[in-house]
């Protein structure tokens, strides 16, 4: 059985996801929605936007950091979630995203901050691996 | 990973891993614990996050960690480390993500035996009246420019809008104002998150919670904070909510490429540091200080509103419903302060990431009141559990850097909490133990449960004993309000 596209794993005081994929557009794309999944996050019935995303980062770690915090700004300051989100192109240190924008109905718990704790990308037997934790 | 083994015991209550432990380690680390919270700190990663925390360059004396330790990100919640000035290094993610997260403490002379009818009223009174939850907006509505005045004035802004008393200021840690905030090094992001929610409470741990003072252990101490055997005081916990976790954010990305730069090597890269003297680091300390003020004025706010809370719960049913404010302290903080390194007064900054700062008596920067017993430090306790008042020590100035515990640190992880607790069991226990609990979110009030938690008394038995701080008071719980 493959593993799981993400999984959360025990942290005593905060959140933390297990995240994969096979290539890094996968792993960021999971990454999303498992950090969507565990903030709870419903789309309203409303309108939906389409947005491009465009980042530049110092490294793949920093543009998956940077990737989720912005989804995350998103999620408090404009308050909207996400039911669509395709990772158009990614490289090490920049990616294109093209996110479908929805109201946001209920969140039931904020994520207040992505961190850099331990995280590392990695590869295995079935492609990218990273361990994330979020400050809740 | 760390077993006990690789601790030698100093003695019953302090324990030290060697630099030699691991490579890298510039200084030692040493764990206030007993032999059962040891086994506890052992059961997660936080003792890791402390020695990893230890090769942080211009380190001085050991990475302290206190008894209610557990795990954080890069670096421990629990800990304390002191680098010095002026090419040591600042690590934003050593003082955390909520900056000047603390805890504020108002007391009253009202008997609990005068208003338990009126308990559950005054709950629903505070919970209408200081917001909190999950996305949550104040009544505030801050422009630009009165965030910035926010940001350099912190309890001072409050006071100038009618918030606060200058008693308040004056038993505030910094007197509620930290020097040398920048709002030009904040950016747009943390002052757009940072704008809607000052005078919030905000969701996670944070809480305002009604106690009864339980018992009291130190009478002259006691009297001079104004806490009285069987009355009502009040607890507020909760920080910089999203403006400062912006701010920490922000920095952690920016002195990613910093620690290159500067040549620095890290086990963890949530531990990036800059220089204190670099302009990455005056940078951050200039924008630590805006959230720090932000905090101490966000307090202030919800103490407003907590007094208006009592005056409309209680008024014509007790003479005199005041409550005055004992103290307010910080326990995610970087502050420059000057501590004894073998025998020499040192200027460092202290690093206290879920510490609290603990200054014994004799220093100047406390009330008059206090200086001659020392500085009024403040734990709560889980929900459901006692919480105490304690002060600082000459203990505490020569062994943790002027530091002391700040609650009682979780053992159970949230997903674990959940599965275990359900929300709405869990408030109908607490009410039938004569707690009453206002809260936003039944999945939100199972993970803060109290078997989530460390044993309170035992933390602060381990303080007490070895020296970092003095019984003043045990308080209990009768109305909790959490987001």
């Amino acid at each position: 059985m493959p593993a799981p596209a993400f999984e959360e794993l025990q942290h005593t005081a905060d959140w933390a996801l297990r995240v994969r994929g096979e290539a890094l557009t996968d792993l960021l794309r999971n990454a999303a929605l498992g950090m969507l999944q565990l903030s709870g996050a419903v789309a309203a019935v409303g309108p939906r936007r389409r947005r491009r995303l465009r980042l530049v980062s110092l490294d793949r770690e920093s543009l998956l950091v940077d990737f989720l915090q912005e989804l995350l700004l998103g999620l408090e300051l404009r308050q909207v979630t996400y039911p669509e989100i395709k990772i158009d192109s990614a490289s090490d240190t920049s990616l294109q995203a093209t996110l479908v924008e929805a109201p946001l109905q209920a969140l039931a718990k904020p994520i207040k901050a992505v961190t850099y704790n331990e995280l590392r990308i990695e590869s295995d037997q079935e492609g990218l691996v990273a361990t994330l934790v979020f400050d809740v | 990973m760390l077993s006990k083994k690789d601790f030698r015991q100093i003695n019953p209550l302090l324990w030290e891993v060697p630099i030699t432990f691991q490579e890298g380690m510039r200084v030692p680390v040493r764990l206030f614990a007993d032999e059962r919270l040891l086994e506890d700190a052992l059961e997660d990663k936080s003792l890791q996050q402390a020695v990893n925390a230890s090769t942080l360059p211009g380190l001085v004396g050991q990475v302290i960690v206190m008894p209610d330790v557990h795990q954080g990100y890069g670096f421990p919640i629990g800990g304390v480390a002191a680098t010095r000035l002026p090419d040591g290094v600042v690590s934003p993610g050593a003082i955390g993500y909520d900056i000047n997260c603390g805890v504020r403490l108002l007391a009253s002379r009202i008997p609990l035996e005068a208003v338990e009818r009126q308990l559950p009223d005054l709950a629903s009174a505070l919970y209408a009246n200081c917001p909190s939850g999950v996305g949550v907006k104040g009544s505030l509505r801050l422009t630009a420019k009165d965030l910035d005045r926010v940001c350099r004035l912190g309890a001072e802004w409050a006071l100038e809008r009618g918030y606060a008393r200058q008693d308040d200021l004056d038993c505030t840690e910094e007197s509620g104002r930290l020097d040398g905030a920048d709002p030009g090094a904040v950016s747009p992001r943390a002052k757009d998150r940072g704008r809607p929610q000052l005078g919030t409470l905000g969701a996670g741990n944070h809480f305002i919670e009604v106690d009864v003072v339980d018992q009291l252990f130190a009478a002259q101490a006691a009297r001079a904070m104004g806490l009285e055997a069987g009355a009502l005081v009040v607890q507020i916990h909760c920080g910089s909510r999203g403006f400062g976790h912006q701010i920490c954010s922000d920095y952690v990305r920016e002195f990613q490429p910093a620690v290159g730069r500067y040549g620095i090597r890290l086990p963890d890269r949530e531990l990036v540091c800059a220089p204190l003297d670099s302009p990455e680091g005056q940078r951050y300390l200039s924008a630590m200080a805006c959230a720090a003020n932000f905090a101490f004025a966000n307090r202030q706010v919800l103490a407003h509103h907590v007094r208006r809370s009592f005056e409309q719960a209680l008024a014509g049913g007790v003479p005199d419903w005041d409550l005055h404010q004992v103290y307010d302290i910080a326990h995610n903080m970087g502050k420059i302060e000057s501590h004894p390194v073998q025998g020499e007064a040192v200027r460092v900054c202290v690093h206290r990431k879920g510490a609290t700062r603990a200054f014994g008596p004799g220093f100047q920067g406390l009330p008059e009141k206090y200086r001659p017993l020392g500085q009024p430090v403040l734990v709560p306790g889980s929900m459901g559990t006692a919480s105490w008042v304690l002060l600082g020590t000459q203990g505490s100035m020569e062994l943790s850097f002027g530091s002391t515990c700040h609650g009682a640190g979780r053992v159970m992880s949230r997903k674990q909490a959940k599965r275990e607790v359900r929300g709405d069991q869990l408030r109908i226990a607490l009410e039938k133990s004569g707690i009453q609990v206002r809260a936003g979110s039944m999945p939100g009030l199972a993970e803060e449960a109290p078997q989530a938690y460390k044993d309170v008394d035992a933390v602060v038995e381990v303080v007490s004993g070895a020296g970092i701080a003095q019984k003043v008071a045990r308080l209990r719980p009768v109305a909790v309000i959490k987001g």
